[in-house]
């Protein structure tokens, strides 16, 4: 299926409130003023606006990241790799025992266009999904403008690491990356680094810290350096984590600066797991059968650790492989 | 608190400054895990501070594993021995201050595709290929094929991202929070 091939269903007129309403298979979409409205043959549900479109945007940037991507309680998508189920109600318990849960799966680049146009016409020119509150107007009101730029950023994604020549480059000010008012005091300054001619593509550094400070997004964590399969995903947080996260394999949390309190509960029914609080050097796993939430009061830097291998979900899925990640 | 900001985009009054704070070998504070149910040892919960501030110099101690795939945190003191691995390796500099050199290896001691790293005997032969300066929050590529050594010029703490090998230490029931 090429882009081109993708026809996304919505209206042809927009409502009394100036958005069009979108669908996606049997799954309807429609928005207010405030509130996000989503249906499907067995139930219908309400979401903020503004939580809605801050979770949309990480689903859209993230391409669905790994495992699943809960919008709430609710909504969210499963992605298979190439095809992504669309959900409602498939992890509650209380959905799932009044059989009013219900499920779609769909070719990727068919809810990616999707995703990518509701995210379009539902952001008004005040509103960054990726900023934090304090940092963005209102997601809310009637239609008013767009915010194309916030909504289509460039994914950064290294390929070897950060600042390697050809690779992904350090963020500046002349680049477009001013400092974040709430990193002020991180050390700017660079690692020195002396090559011997015809080595310059190998002799690399950076300022982890410095290139963190200079992030313009919260809760997107994105590619710095990749060891094969093993992949540090550095992120700035702020606020709360806009979704919550079901892994379909473990992955690793080190807390690089201030502090994250995380809200883990069992991946399929949402029953309370556990808290678990970072501050500055704490390393933990998420183990691969919970879905986590995380709240960061201060903007803080957290490397996201992932294993890409596109093995691990059925080892995972069929118990081969254990569910967390180590045997004391 | 300082004195109080200008309204932000969003309406709220900020603070006129914040403070980052991040962790050392000198100062660190933990958290934990709280549980209602489950099992600590589900979540591998360490501070990589608390382990290099008990582990040995140039000690690979594993504070994260995910199949093959390891994050050592090493205590970074005087000089370490010579390495390499057959793939690109990465340091970040959590503490203190390191030098980095690097060194092509004529012929690397390791099989192509081998995982991990290991220790090579004495000086390695081959051209040099540079010298990197690193203090907090830097990270610095420890390319395939090279030999590479650490100079702590500040004692300080690395977190290498690499494969399990032959000198990483596993050792979570001392590190981890178990109950
Ligand atoms: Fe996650």
């Amino acid at each position: 299926m090429t882009v081109s091939d993708i026809q996304v269903v919505q209206s042809e007129g927009t409502n009394a409130e100036g958005y069009h309403e979108f669908s996606l298979g049997e799954f309807t979409f429609r928005r207010d003023e405030f509130f996000v409205y989503i249906g499907w043959p067995t139930g219908n549900h309400i979401m903020s606006a503004d939580a809605f479109l801050r979770a949309l945007q990480r689903d859209v940037a993230w391409d669905f990241f790994y495992g699943v991507v809960n919008f709430d309680g609710v909504f969210g998508t499963v992605n298979h790799y190439g095809t992504v189920d669309i959900f409602a109600g498939r992890y509650n318990e209380s959905y799932r025992k009044a059989e009013l849960d219900y499920s779609e799966n769909v070719e990727t680049p068919q809810i990616r266009e999707t995703f990518k146009a509701v995210l379009a016409d539902w952001t008004n020119a005040t509103f960054d999904p990726f900023a934090s509150p304090h940092e963005t107007g209102a997601a809310f009101g009637i239609k008013n403008g767009e915010n194309i730029s916030a909504v289509t950023r460039r994914r950064v994604a290294a390929n070897r690491m950060v600042a390697v020549p050809g690779d992904e480059q350090i963020r500046s000010d002349a680049s477009g990356f001013p400092v974040n008012r709430m990193f002020r005091d991180v050390d700017q300054s660079e690692p020195v680094i002396e090559v011997e001619p015809g080595y310059e593509g190998e002799v690399a550094a950076f300022s982890l810290f410095a290139y963190l400070s200079r992030s313009d997004v919260t809760w997107n964590p994105s590619v710095v350096s990749a060891c094969k399969d093993s992949l540090f995903c550095p992120t700035t947080e702020e606020y709360i984590l806009p979704i919550i996260h079901g892994n379909d394999r473990v992955e690793w949390f080190l807390q690089l600066s201030d502090q994250i309190t995380w809200e883990v509960e069992d991946r399929d029914t949402g029953a309370v797991r556990s808290r678990v609080v970072m501050k500055a050097g704490d390393i933990c796993a998420m183990p691969a059968d919970i879905r986590h939430q995380g709240y960061s009061p201060k903007r803080s830097m957290l490397l996201v650790w992932e294993n890409n291998s596109g093995d691990i979900p059925d080892l995972i899925a069929s118990g081969k492989s254990p569910t967390y990640p180590i045997e004391f | 608190m300082g004195v109080l900001g200008s309204p932000a985009a969003g309406g709220g009054v900020e603070r006129a400054s914040y403070t980052t704070k991040f962790g050392s070998l000198e100062s660190f504070d933990k958290g934990g895990v709280e549980l209602v149910n489950d099992d600590a040892r589900h979540y591998a919960f360490s501070n990589v501070f608390d382990v290099a501030s008990r582990s040995k110099p140039w000690e690979k101690v594993a504070v994260g594993k995910n199949m093959e795939y390891v994050l050592e945190v090493v205590r970074a003191e005087g000089i370490s021995e010579w390495r390499t691995a057959a793939h690109d390796e990465f340091a970040v500099c959590l503490d203190g201050e390191v030098t980095l050199d690097l060194v092509k290896l004529d012929s690397s001691p390791l099989a192509e595709g081998s995982e991990g790293s290991v220790a090579i005997d004495g000086e390695p032969v081959g051209p040099r290929m540079g010298r990197v300066y690193l203090k907090r929050g830097h990270q610095a590529l420890l390319p395939a094929g090279a030999a590479y050594r650490f100079t702590a010029t500040v004692t300080g703490v690395m977190l290498i991202q690499t494969i399990a090998g032959p000198d990483t230490q596993f050792r979570w029931a001392q590190i981890c929070q178990t109950v």
